[in-house]
């Protein structure tokens, strides 16, 4: 069947972004601040992969289709890979590995702060995503990984309060966030529709 | 009906190629070279500031390197700017430069002076002949790169209407026309966009009216047709597009100022000790280099200490940033 191919697909989509990245990087594309561009880029599909992963549930409940909790972990790790780009490419490549300018940063700049503890969550969460943490950690897993709210919350507000003046795309990207998070509450009152798909999964 | 701007016809073989242009800044520079060993102390060193040298010798230059200045190319200079009226991303103005007409076009010159008046373009450009000036570039954000002006003292241009010993500063402000300016149809910032100088920075010999980039007419994105250019200072100071000038005897507020006062002073002298809030400004990333290239130490105002440091002896630096 099709469906088998579909998480190989999802997983090679998810490189794309790092493949155009890189591809520019080679052809010059990135010129003059290629620095500047792959922080940006790393920084910006960290945060829309975490939204991708926060999808999945209001999906589900609106359409009834829950293939796509197949994919999450897939999804959220895919979000960590990026946010692990974006750290080292800050560290090596923007601070130049400064340790000095560095703990400056993490200490004095809220916007890095957040950053950083949107960070350090999805470090937690990637590090316990597999089968054996869930086990050990029983019902202190679900409690553990519903921070992946506050990581996105972060990450927005990171994203806020680095830009100059034109807060059109960190608006976008709360505007994302808070829907996603409205599509949780306990709506219609008494249960979820019950769409025809839900069956078939 | 309005008419319509035709530009002047310039026929391709008067263009200068980049490459050509590099092979004659060879040569002038040797030349310059030669000629410098001839002039005396204190001349040499502006010639050096003018054609680009970084200025050396002095304590604060440390680590300036005494290699002659390598311009930015034409592509970079063009291609990633800071124009809110053009759009907030870098690659936007280039992109919207083409909204941005430059004729009809005047500057209005006004207030502590005995000559006011509205200067035409295109008289504006006759009057003052343009000379090259190749001057770092040092934006807020930590980048730099290194720009081949062509333009006229600032001075010359404020001398003609005779400013008045009321006169301490000087306001200079960007078109205002969201239909030129399409960055101007939302409220990015509190258009039209502010700049101000004081007397003595505006009257130094460093402070340019740029007309021109690399021999060739000043792209739309780079401020068309006239803009500032004060090197030693952050290059949001260097306002773009200029259409009028008023002589004030109260400090104006700029548009930067106004918009986060505790990121943004009034002097924006570039000063690795003073960080931006968000951001260290102990070191700069060169425009055009690898992804594995050493950003390089900030110079204190910006590699041209030994010529404008004076204009602020005895003043708190970390205060008045
Ligand atoms: C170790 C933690 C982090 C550090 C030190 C860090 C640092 C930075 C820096 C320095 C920038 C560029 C700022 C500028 O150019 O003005 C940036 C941009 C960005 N970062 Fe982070 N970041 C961190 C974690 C994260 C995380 C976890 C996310 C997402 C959840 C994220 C999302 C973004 C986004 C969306 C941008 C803006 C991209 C753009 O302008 O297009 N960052 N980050």
């Amino acid at each position: 069947m099709w469906r088998r191919a579909y998480k190989p697909a999802i997983f090679l989509l998810c490189l794309l972004p790092l493949a155009q990245m890189l591809w520019q990087l080679s052809s010059g594309a990135l010129q003059p601040n290629p620095v500047e561009a792959l922080l940006h880029g790393t920084g910006d599909w960290t945060l829309r992969l975490l939204l991708v992963t926060l999808a999945v549930t209001p999906l589900k409940r609106l359409t009834g289709w829950r293939r796509p909790v197949l994919w999450r972990r897939m999804l959220g790790l895919f979000s960590f890979f990026y946010a692990v780009l974006h750290f080292l490419v800050w560290l090596a490549l923007d601070r130049e590995l400064l340790w000095s300018q560095i703990l400056e940063d993490l200490t004095k700049r809220p916007f890095v702060m957040v950053g950083f503890a949107a960070w350090l969550i999805l470090l937690a969460l990637a590090v316990t995503s597999n089968l054996w943490s869930m086990r050990r950690l029983g019902a202190n897993w679900k409690r553990l990984h519903r921070l992946v709210y506050a990581a996105a919350l972060l990450g927005v507000l990171h994203y806020w309060w680095l830009v100059k003046a034109d807060v059109r795309e960190p608006l976008i990207y709360l505007a994302v966030y808070a829907g996603l998070m409205a599509l949780r509450l306990p709506w219609p009152p008494g249960g979820t529709v019950m769409s025809p798909w839900r069956r078939s999964l | 009906m309005r008419r319509r701007y035709r530009p002047p016809f310039i026929p391709s073989s008067e263009i200068t190629d980049e490459k050509l242009w590099r092979d004659r800044r060879r040569i002038i520079r040797a030349a310059g070279i030669a000629g410098l060993g001839v002039a005396a102390g204190g001349l040499a060193t502006l010639a050096g500031a003018f054609s680009g040298r970084p200025p050396g010798k002095g304590k604060g230059n440390a680590g300036a390197g005494s290699e002659a200045l390598e311009p930015t190319p034409w592509k970079y200079i063009t291609h990633y700017n800071n124009f809110y009226e053009l759009g907030t991303s870098k690659s936007e103005p280039a992109e919207n430069a083409h909204y941005l007409k430059t004729r009809p076009w005047s500057l209005s010159v006004s207030g502590e002076c005995e000559k006011p008046g509205i200067l035409d373009i295109d008289e504006l450009l006759r009057l003052f002949p343009a000379e090259e000036r190749i001057y770092r570039f040092r934006c807020v954000e930590a980048w730099a790169m290194v720009v081949p002006w062509n333009g006229f003292p600032l001075s010359d241009l404020l001398k003609r209407f005779q400013p008045t010993s009321r006169a301490k500063y000087v306001e200079f402000r960007t078109l205002y026309d969201p239909e030129r300016m399409p960055g101007q149809k939302r409220r990015v910032l509190d258009w039209p966009y502010v700049e101000g100088l004081r007397m003595d920075e505006a009257m130094h010999p460093l402070t340019l009216v740029a007309t021109g980039l690399y021999g060739k007419e000043l792209p739309a994105q780079n401020g068309a047709p006239l803009r500032l250019v004060v090197p030693w200072k952050y290059g949001f100071k260097s306002i773009k597009s200029i259409v009028s000038i008023r002589f004030t005897e109260k400090q104006p507020r700029n548009t930067w100022n106004r918009m986060a006062p505790d990121e943004y002073g009034f002097y924006a002298n570039v000063n690795p000790d003073v960080p931006h809030p968000r951001w260290s400004q102990k070191r700069e990333r060169v425009l055009g280099t690898g992804i594995f290239a050493e950003k390089r130490p900030t110079l204190p105002f910006n590699g041209y200490a030994d010529e404008v440091a004076q204009l602020y002896a005895g003043m708190d630096l970390r205060k008045y940033f």
